[in-house]
């Protein structure tokens, strides 16, 4: 029977010789490439001590962003919390007090800020959507933990530290 | 029997002893090591300098955890089976010869626990004990993929076990004797059995990677296939005396792949070293050295050959190793009848 | 020394072939079963006939046992499966047993033994060597007979385990 895309190929498979038949010509060239790799640079990267570079687009850990005076540009809009698929970020909007200035950029700031690095895909939406600038996904891998509290990132930890 | 005699000889057991269970340690770090380096990987380098105290970690963590025993389990018999598997593959260190007499203390020490001359099949007898553990074991887990396990690895070692005898035969056909000490000191002088028993050797040695259960034969476990075999039930320190066991196997095998064709602690240039007890000290290095090319090899093995399939792991046990042995027996003999020993 | 060892193993002996009778379970009166043959084992290391207690024990212990041990795991033999064997099938067995015990006491009792132990006259007869030179010299005739008929035997088995036969 013809086939219906003329790509079906018949495998033919040929009678093995002697020497194929008792494989052991076969084993010993198995052992000469392997031991070939026994003696091979290693590609190994020590992780902690070493880091594979990361490509530019890469997208690590959340950091909250500050403007040139070091006010956070954060507004609570809720923008990221929206467009996030996997529901990671929740926040707390406040209104700024007079005195404030220099700590919050908007009238409206986040008081509280949370992204759970559990739920967290990593997707970068929460970056697309923000209007003010404020969030990027520029930091390094997620650390492992041994409680799940441990992964819910507030403010503290989000927040980039003021440069001086 | 005098006092020393036994305090030697409990001092040497002792020795042996010791001496496998460290080298089949470190056989597992080895082999952990090695396949690293076979796959262009480091493997274990965390504990310790190079990763030198892996086996102490593997083994603190195998003592701690949760031994678990499963309901409607013969308790007595599941622990029996692992303890038989370790107990047995210990006991086979006892005939081989691991050196030359020493001359200490106007003594003349000899290095083998026990010169039998039965050794050779001492060693059969041992190893054919040996499938109780893994089916003991294996029964005893009240699993039903234990059981198939267990009784496709005893299936699998009571096959092996004839070519391998079989092949001894045509070795023990020249040798004239079943003493291992006397099989090693015929080949003094570079007079090793390989030279005359290639075939025998290549049946011995595929024949004990059968019976040690390593790959390519390693269809008891079969860790990437089914579940664990014949100790899926097992944890804690029972499995890890299966495993281990394994490793000891390994180690005893070797040495006595080394003792019966590869001229045991004979090395060339022997004759020339005139202190009687250097000489029997290089050669029990000599032996070690031998031992762990072996294990090398092993390992080597391991992490190059992919395993047999169950059907053809019978043909090749059947239908070519068992007819190759007796060709074997029969041109050893025509040998013997044209040239001579 | 040797006598009292040689009871000893006579009671781990007896002992473990009476567990073999009375255990219930099929595998454990298996497992009694490789304890007496190594019991066995024993005795013919004290006797220094080192090739027979090997060869015992690679044969039996080794081999014949693990067979057997392997068709009693595929058997499911609970005790409540077990078939009740009819009152006739019982009385045969007595028979068959006591005429067995019958033969061996007769041989016992034929060899004079009881009253003396043996003593071995050359107490290297068991080593390797001189058992060969006995089984080829003077026992070639039934030693050769014995293979004929386990080759038979094999060729029997493999018969039997042959579907069809062409």
């Amino acid at each position: 029977m013809n086939s219906l895309t003329n790509r079906k190929k018949v495998l033919e498979s040929k009678k093995m010789n002697f020497w194929e038949r008792i494989y052991l010509p076969a084993i010993l060239h198995g052992l000469s490439i392997t031991m070939k790799h026994f003696f091979k640079k290693k590609t190994t990267i020590y992780y902690p001590e070493q880091k594979r570079e990361f490509s530019e687009n890469f997208r690590g850990l959340h950091s909250l962003k500050r403007d040139e005076n070091g006010a956070e540009r954060c507004t609570a809009c809720g923008l990221c919390a929206l467009s996030c698929p996997a529901e990671a970020i929740t926040m707390t909007a406040a209104e700024r007090k007079p005195g404030e200035e220099h700590l919050y950029r908007e009238e409206k700031y986040a008081s509280v800020y949370e992204i759970n690095m559990l739920r967290c895909i990593f997707c970068g939406f929460c970056e697309e959507a923000c209007p003010k600038a404020a969030i990027f996904l520029d930091g390094d891998i997620a650390k492992a933990g041994y409680k799940r509290d441990e992964f819910i990132f507030g403010k503290d930890k989000l927040v980039e530290p003021i440069v001086k | 029997m005098d006092i020393a005699f036994i305090i030697e000889k409990l001092i040497l057991i002792s020795a042996i002893l010791a001496i496998s269970l460290v080298i089949a340690m470190y056989t597992t770090l080895a082999e952990r090591k090695f396949a690293g380096f076979f796959q262009d990987r480091v493997g274990p380098n965390r504990a310790g300098p190079w990763g030198l105290l892996q086996p102490l970690a593997d083994g603190v963590k195998l003592f701690t955890k949760e031994e678990i025993i499963p309901t409607h389990a013969g308790t007595f018999l599941f622990v029996l089976g692992p303890s038989l598997s370790m107990f047995t593959a210990c006991i086979t260190t006892a005939v081989i010869p691991w050196g030359q007499d020493l001359f200490l203390f106007g003594r003349n020490i000899s290095l083998q626990v026990a010169d039998i001359n039965v050794g050779v099949l001492y060693v059969f007898g041992v190893v054919s004990l040996g499938v109780y553990g893994v089916m003991i074991g294996g029964w005893a887990s009240n699993n039903k993929f234990s059981l198939l396990a267990a009784v496709r690895s005893a299936s699998q070692n009571i096959s092996y076990e004839i070519a391998m005898g079989l092949s001894i035969i045509a070795l023990l056909m020249m040798t004239g004797t079943l003493s291992l000490r006397e099989i090693s000191e015929q080949q003094s002088g570079m007079n090793w059995n390989i030279f005359y028993q290639p075939l025998g050797f290549l049946i011995f040695m595929i024949c004990s990677f059968a019976e040690t259960n390593r790959t390519p034969f390693d269809l008891p476990e079969c860790e990437t296939e089914l579940v664990g075999g014949h100790h899926t039930e097992y944890s804690s320190m029972k499995l890890g005396f299966y495993l281990f066991a394994e490793y000891i196997n390994m180690f005893v095998s070797s040495a006595i792949m080394a003792s019966l064709y590869f001229g045991g602690y004979n090395y060339p240039g022997m004759h020339l070293i005139s202190n009687p007890n250097v000489a029997a000290l290089i050669g029990v290095a000599a032996f070690f050295t031998k031992i762990l090319l072996f294990i090398f090899f092993f390992i080597w093995v391991r992490w190059t050959v992919p395993r047999f399939r169950y059907d053809q792991l019978m043909k090749l046990g059947w239908k070519v190793l068992i007819p190759l042995a007796i060709i074997n027996i029969a041109l050893t003999g025509a040998g013997i009848l044209f040239f001579g020993k | 020394m040797s006598h009292s060892l040689f009871y000893l193993l006579s009671f781990i002996t007896l002992f473990f072939a009476l567990l073999v009778v009375f255990a219930k379970n099929p595998i454990h009166s298996a497992l009694y079963m490789v304890m007496t043959f190594f019991a066995i084992t024993c005795q013919y290391l004290i006797l220094n006939a080192q090739f027979l207690a090997i060869v015992n024990f690679i044969v039996y212990m080794g081999a014949i046992m693990v067979l057997i041990l392997f068709s009693i795991m595929f058997l499911n033999l609970n005790q409540d499966t077990e078939p009740q064997k009819s009152s006739l099938l019982k009385f045969a067995g007595v028979i068959s047993a006591g005429l067995l015990m019958l033969t061996l006491v007769g041989a016992i009792v034929k060899t004079g033994g009881g009253d003396v132990p043996f003593e071995l006259v050359n107490s290297n007869i068991g080593l390797v060597k001189n058992l060969g030179k006995v089984l080829f010299n003077e026992f070639l005739l039934p030693f050769e007979i014995a293979s004929v008929l386990l080759l038979s035997a094999m060729v029997g088995a493999v018969l039997l385990a042959k579907k069809d036969i062409n």
